[in-house]
């Protein structure tokens, strides 16, 4: 007997056409959240829940500026408030100061000298308790002096600008003495020549804000000596092994002598990816010979991480027939002080900014710009966000003086599968029938069905590069009486990773679902995992998983052959099962009879590595790509510029659906964030870098009431992604078009365009009297103007 | 230029007071300063980390908890406020297993990182205490000062309306 997904896949396979692959299995049913119970009880621990008794609490200093040379830091007050046990500054730890960083070795453990953002730590307080250490922080006096920091992307472009970076630390690069800390150029086809065809140019700027990540959880670190001279340390992480590396490597520790505990995240979205304050606080727990702990305020948060703001200006060019012909796109992302993973985020963005799209001709030259602001990394949808809000905007700009719809424009771009939508030396082709899901949003949402005045539709397509290279190293263990333990560093922070093994493992051992159970979170017991990020868990620690079983089965067979007698080529084992001479035995019964009287276990390992490509731009072809397809339908009331989103529909290409309930979750997770950025947030920047919106009071993020009257979540199945059963990464795609959607539908209703993010209802209420204005201007001469709501002639802003 | 670092005004002496409180049923005295607030006491204190801490202002509700059976939030009541009163935790909500509440937060597929949950499910159950039978804009609003990052909403939104269907057929 096989299992039924097995099966399932067989029969698909002799057809050659899509079946649910899973009618029996616990693969593909919804499945409810492993350690679900925990976190509605309150009996999850975070990482501000556990308890170290005995522990020093850390504050840190900070300067009310955003770029300044320290001059010096007099600490004689804050020692002496009682409990104070240390003040420590740069002159503390080692010189050189010691310096880390995921594409660059830029930052440094504290601020050495000069403050390059805002909310940089110059010195951290330890104390016995945070009164204490709050107390004595504020009383550590820094003297300063600011500098002209820059805060804009004009600022760091302006010639004689102020360098954020000291050119030293890239020597010898051609950029070192700029702020563009990294650049990207991809082009194929000939732009030229193909402007010669094309019948509409539309050249047009675009913007999206500075956006922070705002988990509910802020976090913190805790870092405890060990007896032998090393450290473990408690973070949030979603990158574990990276942090294991990164703190041995700045301490000069071999990696066995640093243990990361990773508690779940309480959220991450990218921003708890790369270590930040983790190295100081290793520092400061090997300094003191005392566990150390700092538990972040949501404004230090905030301080810790954003998404890069950006500016694209892009000319793109359609033949009569709506066909694109060209475009040409100049993209530069705004990041921050120290690299942490922006580059990447800049050359991976701009790779796709020309889309899922059929162009003959194209240029993308791409700059990641510092700035003397909070480092931005990686957030979800990494850099495609921001290029997918000036493509989509200007597919509907053409459609528009082309008189073709949103829809219309797309359908005859859109890349069909195995089709390569960029082009040249690192080419990439549709992994997917994308048109599926375009179609279906259009579907879901009505398109072209009649509207009441003030009401419009805007549709919107996103892709995003999955992982581009990986590894994943997972082990199973299969107990004496069936049960299962499955070891995989993926970080849960929300997705769901855990249900999922505990899935995959119930199916191919025939384990019962509640016997399984999974360790993550613990470097010191769990075999390594790259990462927790690009939608990459499903695919590698899935596959590793799955591989892992397989492991399990085929030792189970190897002992039960030594064990009967049997000749093991008269055995064969599938998931669930082993097939013996006398018929299938459920394979927790095989083991039994296979591990004897002295029991034991059964131990598996699985592995899935991809490797990179050296020459590619983007360390090599991604894995697989996300796909989504969003539809908004929206009311705009000109009085007040707010907008009501009646209707919001997502689909995305998932491959398969491991799990329904935790697909649809991610799915409406990620379209709600992605109005956040479309709609109301933005971090706004005072003249001397400080974040003005800083905290929950005055920076926004959708609430109950600021979301879809109907928000619908809706996937397409092929069965063709790369991971488990044909799954693939799910957890961006809906974000990645929402603001062009919006945008489109808001032109639609209103008659204006907008080009810069969010669509505040100020924005949208001065574009709407700024057009009325010009009717008025315009129909002067014929008598008063005539107000058509829904379908007056767009103005482009 | 002279700075010192961006922190509560707190104040070292602040004097210890003994505050005595009903938490989940049992009676407790903690000694806390007075600017320690009731979240402070509760997670620290008093020993039940179940309840969050966010945005420590007012805004996100991850700190919510009934006091004297009403929704607060608990970093903006003091500790020493408390003297006196009941409060119930989200572990006190689920002393005895989960709720049928809880178990449609799981249901419902309402439940991602879990860092909001306990102040969703305290504030969702004041509503239905208060108003067994809400309809959708009572739920969007009363539960609209509790911030969720993670997920769209509306799966805590079914949550709520299966309780209350679960509730009127007892
Ligand atoms: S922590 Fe109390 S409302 Fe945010
Ligand atoms: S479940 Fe993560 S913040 Fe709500």
């Amino acid at each position: 007997m096989t299992t039924a997904p097995e099966r399932a896949i067989e029969q698909r396979d002799a057809l050659g056409e899509p079946s649910d692959p899973y009618p029996q299995g616990q693969v593909g049913r919804p499945v409810l959240r492993y350690g679900g119970g925990d976190r509605t009880s309150g009996a999850q621990r975070f990482v501000a829940d556990l308890r170290f008794p005995g522990s020093l609490q850390v504050a840190l200093v900070t300067v009310p500026v955003g770029c300044a040379d320290v001059l010096g830091i007099d600490a004689t007050a804050a020692r002496a408030v009682p409990g104070v046990v240390d003040v420590v500054t740069a002159a503390d730890l080692p010189s050189p100061m010691p310096r880390f960083g995921v594409s660059h070795t830029d930052r440094p453990v504290l601020a050495d000298g000069r403050v390059n953002y805002h909310g940089e730590p110059v010195a951290a307080v330890v104390a016995e308790t945070l009164d204490a250490a709050q107390v004595a922080a504020r009383a550590v006096r820094v003297d300063f002096r600011e500098l002209p920091g820059v805060y804009t992307l004009d600022d760091a472009l302006a010639p004689g600008a102020h360098r954020v970076q000291d050119p030293s630390l890239r020597p010898g690069h051609a950029l070192a003495d700029s702020n563009v800390l990294e650049e990207a150029h991809y082009t194929w086809g000939d732009v030229e020549a193909e402007e010669a065809r094309t019948e509409v140019v539309v050249e047009e700027t675009y913007t999206f804000p500075m956006v922070t990540h705002f988990p509910i959880e802020p976090g913190g670190t805790v870092a405890v000596p060990t007896d032998a001279g090393g450290l473990d340390v408690y973070s949030p992480v979603q990158h574990p092994y990276l942090l294991q590396r990164t703190l041995a490597s700045v301490l000069g520790l071999p990696l066995n002598q640093v243990r990361v505990f990773a508690p779940d995240p309480g959220g991450g979205f990218g921003g708890k990816q790369n270590p930040k304050l983790e190295p100081l606080l290793a520092f400061l727990a090997l300094r003191t010979r005392r566990t150390c702990r700092l538990v972040l305020s949501l404004e230090e948060t905030f301080q810790s991480m954003r998404r890069a703001g950006c500016r694209i200006a892009a000319r793109t060019g359609f033949a009569a027939d709506g066909a694109l012909t060209f475009h040409s796109v100049d993209a530069d992302f705004l990041i921050g002080a120290y690299a942490d993973v922006a580059p990447r985020v800049m050359g991976k963005g701009s790779y796709v900014a020309a889309g899922p799209y059929r162009i003959p001709g194209v240029r993308i030259d791409a700059r990641a710009v510092m700035t003397n602001t909070t480092p931005s990394t990686a957030f979800r949808g990494f850099g495609s966000p921001q290029v997918s809000w000036a493509l989509e905007s200007q597919l509907d700009a053409g459609a528009r003086r082309l008189g073709l719809d949103g829809l219309e424009v797309r359908r005859r771009n859109l890349v069909a599968k195995g089709e390569a939508f960029v082009r040249g030396e690192s080419a990439a082709a549709a992994d997917g029938e994308w048109h599926q899901s375009l179609e279906k949003a259009a579907e879901l949402i009505g398109w072209g069905t009649p509207l009441p005045p003030g009401r419009g539709r805007g549709i919107a397509v996103g892709i995003k590069p999955g992982a581009t290279s990986g590894l994943s190293q997972s082990l199973v263990r299969l107990l004496a009486d069936g049960s299962a333990i499955v070891y995989a560093g993926t970080s849960d922070m929300g997705q769901g990773a855990r249900t999922l093994w505990q899935q995959i493992v119930a199916d191919e051992l025939g384990a019962p679902l509640d016997q399984v159970s999974v360790v993550s979170g613990d470097t010191g017991t769990v075999p390594f995992d790259l990462q927790t990020s690009a939608s990459r868990s499903t695919v590698f620690m899935g596959s590793a998983v799955l591989e892992a079983c397989k492991d399990v089965r085929q030792r189970v067979l190897a002992l039960y052959a030594e064990s009967t007698g049997v000749p093991p080529e008269q055995l064969e084992e599938r998931p669930g099962v082993l097939v013996t001479p006398d018929g299938e035995l459920g394979l927790p019964e095989a083991a039994r009879v296979a591990l004897g009287s002295l029991r034991g276990e059964f131990m598996g390992q699985g592995t899935r590595r991809l490797r990179g490509k050296g020459k590619h731009p983007l360390g090599g072809d991604a894995a697989f790509y996300e796909f989504n397809a969003t539809a908004i339908e929206v009311e705009v009331d000109r009085e007040t510029g707010e907008l009501l989103l009646t209707r919001h529909v997502t689909v995305s290409d998932v491959g398969t659906e491991l799990n329904p309930l935790q697909v649809v979750s991610q799915d409406e997770g990620a379209a709600i964030m992605g109005l956040g950025h479309s709609q109301m947030e933005q971090l706004l920047l005072d003249e001397h870098g400080r974040i003005r919106n800083l905290g929950a009071l005055d920076y926004r993020i959708p609430t109950f009431k600021d979301v879809p009257v109907e928000l619908v979540s809706a996937a397409v199945e092929n069965h063709d992604g790369p991971g488990p059963y044909g799954s693939k990464g799910i957890s961006e795609g809906a974000l990645l078009c929402t603001a062009g959607a919006l945008g489109a539908a808001v032109a639609d209703a209103a008659g204006v365009v907008i080009r810069d993010l969010p669509l505040t209802p100020e924005r949208v209420w001065a574009a709407i009297q700024a057009a009325e204005a010009a009717e008025q201007d315009a129909g002067s001469a014929e008598g008063p103007a005539r107000h058509h709501p829904h379908r007056s002639p767009v103005t482009e802003e | 230029m002279t700075s010192t670092a961006r922190i509560p005004d707190h104040l070292d002496d602040d004097p210890l007071e003994t505050v005595t409180l009903t938490v989940n049923g049992s009676q407790r005295t903690v000694a806390v300063p007075t600017h320690r607030t009731l979240l402070d006491g509760l997670r620290d204190e008093v020993g039940l980390p179940g309840t969050k801490s966010c945005c420590a202002e007012g805004e996100c509700g991850a700190c919510t908890v009934l006091l004297d059976g009403r929704a607060v939030n608990s970093c903006l009541v003091l500790c020493v406020e408390a003297e006196g009163h009941e409060v119930t935790t989200v572990e006190g909500l689920s002393a005895d297993g989960l709720t049928d509440l809880q178990e449609e937060f799981l249901n419902a597929g309402a439940v991602q990182c879990g860092f909001c949950i306990p102040g969703q499910v305290v504030s969702a159950e004041y509503l239905l205490r208060t108003n067994p039978d809400p309809d959708e804009a009572q739920i969007r609003e009363a539960l609209s000062g509790n911030l969720c990052r993670c997920a769209g909403y509306q799966r805590i939104v079914r949550a709520v309306q299966a309780t209350a269907a679960r509730r009127s057929e007892r």
